[in-house]
């Protein structure tokens, strides 16, 4: 795996003082879907910004396929189509033309049969003529989709893609994104969707108050964040956990039908084997065991919460 | 250099030209004609001739510069606060394009058509008097330099306007006392001392009175001051706009 974005120690503080990145160090691979997840005024945007020029930065640097994003920005930017979070668009301009007008500014000569295929693919070829002001919301999300994917960039940033998409665009766009990747783009977007990066992302970063508070494959996060919980059904309901299991972190239920044995998979001994034999040892018998883990979403929020 | 970018935003600037076609021709010729039919015919007509030159022939050049001045500032203005308040200006922000570029684009295009405009006053005057271009050559590149630099002083103005009212007030309240005031339709010489020297400080009279001169060799400054004035200005523009680009003013945080 080759890094094609690397950010190191990048740092932005607004006109106003606010301080919307801090000391940020994070390396996107090539050729990988990174879902950034944040609450509202995390710093997503801002870090965005910077990387395509909008922003500048405070401190720090970031170097795009090894170029630096002010010195050589010609080269960082060309490899980089944008997606913004708002639905910026000239309301009278045609599709079309909006579109040619992208391309154009990102260096590359006319190609109406690729910017065809490309509204193909986002079904609005039949909107070419349009003016963008006759369109839908999420026609123009597609619009502007369109326009960052007119000049075959390399990266792809989407700010925020489903705010305000249907379930049927929603379907299509990450269609559109997993082809892409297939062709070997690489494609950072920010959600808050945490469903959202569980389906799509390979790697997932955790942005809170302009911290990357982590940023692990999806995978590993989940196995390594994500607590277990063994839920153990019981033949015969009891009042309370016996004395003699006292020192394992387990919950009764209610009802007294269930064990809930809560325990860490990154630990070497989860305990379960030396529970099950307390258990026997106490006269209680079980029924059925089930496990559950935590999801992205529940890590996400105790990441949040831990860090006010 | 990215001729591409170049391209389409000059293109997508005169294409919003074109879309509003009949306005932008139909109102200079319609003004030059109204201005023609009363200060021309009805009051010319009772003015003696000015150094020599009949009344509705002095007035042409400083009707052209009147037009060439407040539509330069006007569409050049527009041009980049539009996207600026819509907020699409991110894209071409987010482009591999230079401030060169850029403004080679806006400016550019702002530029052509002051010059287009230029073009059809001048021909719509020709109905009304008999046209007299003593020195062509002079005459295309004091057009060219003032459509260029007023361009450069609307793009300024429109990066730095953050509403809609001061992009107004600018030409209204600046360009357009600046353009009346500056000899467009009298000499100098016919005002009071005192007045004479103050309006040395106008720019514009720089400019009218060059202009004049590529036209009958009448003017009331020196043209080669004329034109060090004109080079000047464009060169304080430029000077703006380059430091308005490189720290990012009213574009990026
Ligand atoms: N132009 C600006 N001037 C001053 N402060 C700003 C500016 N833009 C953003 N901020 C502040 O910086 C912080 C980070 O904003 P940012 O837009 O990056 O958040 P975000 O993670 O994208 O949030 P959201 O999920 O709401 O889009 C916020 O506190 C915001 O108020
Ligand atoms: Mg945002």
């Amino acid at each position: 795996m080759t890094t094609i974005i690397s950010i190191a120690n990048l740092c932005k503080t607004y006109e106003g003082g606010h301080q919307a990145l801090k000391q940020v160090n994070l390396d996107i691979q090539e050729g990988e879907i990174l879902a950034l997840l944040g609450p509202n005024g995390a710093g997503k945007t801002t870090m965005i910004s910077v990387i395509c020029g909008l922003v500048s930065p405070t401190s720090g640097t970031v170097t795009v396929g090894g170029f630096d994003i002010i010195e050589n920005y010609r080269q960082t930017r060309s490899q980089i189509g944008l997606v913004p979070q708002e639905l910026t668009l000239a309301a009278f301009d045609r599709v079309w033309d909006t579109l040619c007008f992208s391309r154009g500014l990102f260096g590359k000569r006319p190609d109406n049969a690729y910017l065809e295929q490309l509204l193909k693919d986002l079904s609005l070829w039949d909107k070419r003529n349009n003016e963008l002001r006759t369109l839908s919301g999420g026609m123009r999300r597609r619009v502007l989709i369109a326009k960052a994917l007119s000049h075959q960039p390399k990266i792809l940033f989407l700010d925020e893609p489903t705010a305000g998409v249907d379930v049927e665009l929603r379907k299509d766009m990450w269609r559109i994104v997993n082809r892409l990747r297939d062709s070997g783009v690489t494609i950072i977007l920010t959600t808050h969707y945490i469903e959202e990066a569980e389906q799509i992302a390979d790697r997932v970063g955790v942005i809170n108050h302009g911290e990357l508070l982590l940023v692990d494959d999806k995978v590993n996060l989940m196995q390594e964040l994500g607590r277990k919980q063994l839920i153990i059904e019981l033949k015969e309901p009891i009042n309370n956990i016996p004395e003699s299991m006292a020192s394992y972190a387990l919950e009764l239920s209610d009802d007294g039908h269930e064990l809930i044995f809560t325990y860490d998979t990154q630990g070497k001994n989860t305990g379960i084997t030396a529970l099950l034999q307390s258990m026997h040892a106490a006269g209680i018998s079980m029924k059925d065991l089930n496990t559950t883990q935590s999801s992205l979403q529940d890590i996400f929020v105790n990441l949040v919460q831990a860090q006010r | 250099m990215n001729i591409q970018a170049v391209k389409v935003i000059y293109k997508y600037e005169m294409l919003r030209t074109w879309h509003t076609l009949f306005q932008s021709i139909a109102s200079p010729v319609l003004s030059t004609a109204l201005y023609f039919i009363v200060f021309g015919s009805a009051i010319g007509s009772r003015i003696q001739s000015v150094d020599g030159v009949t009344y509705g022939l002095f007035i042409v050049p400083g009707l052209m510069m009147l037009s060439i001045l407040t539509q330069s500032v006007s569409n050049a203005s527009f041009g980049i606060f539009f996207p600026k308040f819509t907020g699409t200006v991110y894209e071409v922000m987010s482009a591999p394009i230079s401030f060169f570029e850029i403004l080679l684009g806006y400016v550019g295009a702002a530029a052509t058509k002051s010059l287009i405009i230029g073009t059809i006053i001048l021909i719509t005057a020709s109905f009304f008097v008999e046209l007299r271009i003593d020195h062509p050559i002079w005459m295309a590149m004091f057009l060219i330099l003032t459509c260029v630099s007023f361009s450069l002083l609307g793009f300024i103005i429109g990066l730095w306007a953050n509403n809609f009212e001061k992009l107004q007030v600018v030409p209204l309240l600046i360009i357009t006392p600046l353009v009346f005031l500056g000899g467009t339709f009298y000499s100098v010489s016919m005002l009071p001392p005192v007045w004479q020297t103050v309006t040395l400080f106008n720019p514009v009279l720089y400019l009218v009175s060059g202009f004049r001169w590529s036209f009958f060799e009448v003017s009331d400054v020196n043209v080669g001051i004329s034109l060090g004035v004109i080079l000047l200005f464009l060169g304080i523009c430029s000077g703006i706009v380059w430091w308005m680009f490189k720290t990012g003013y009213r574009l990026k945080q």
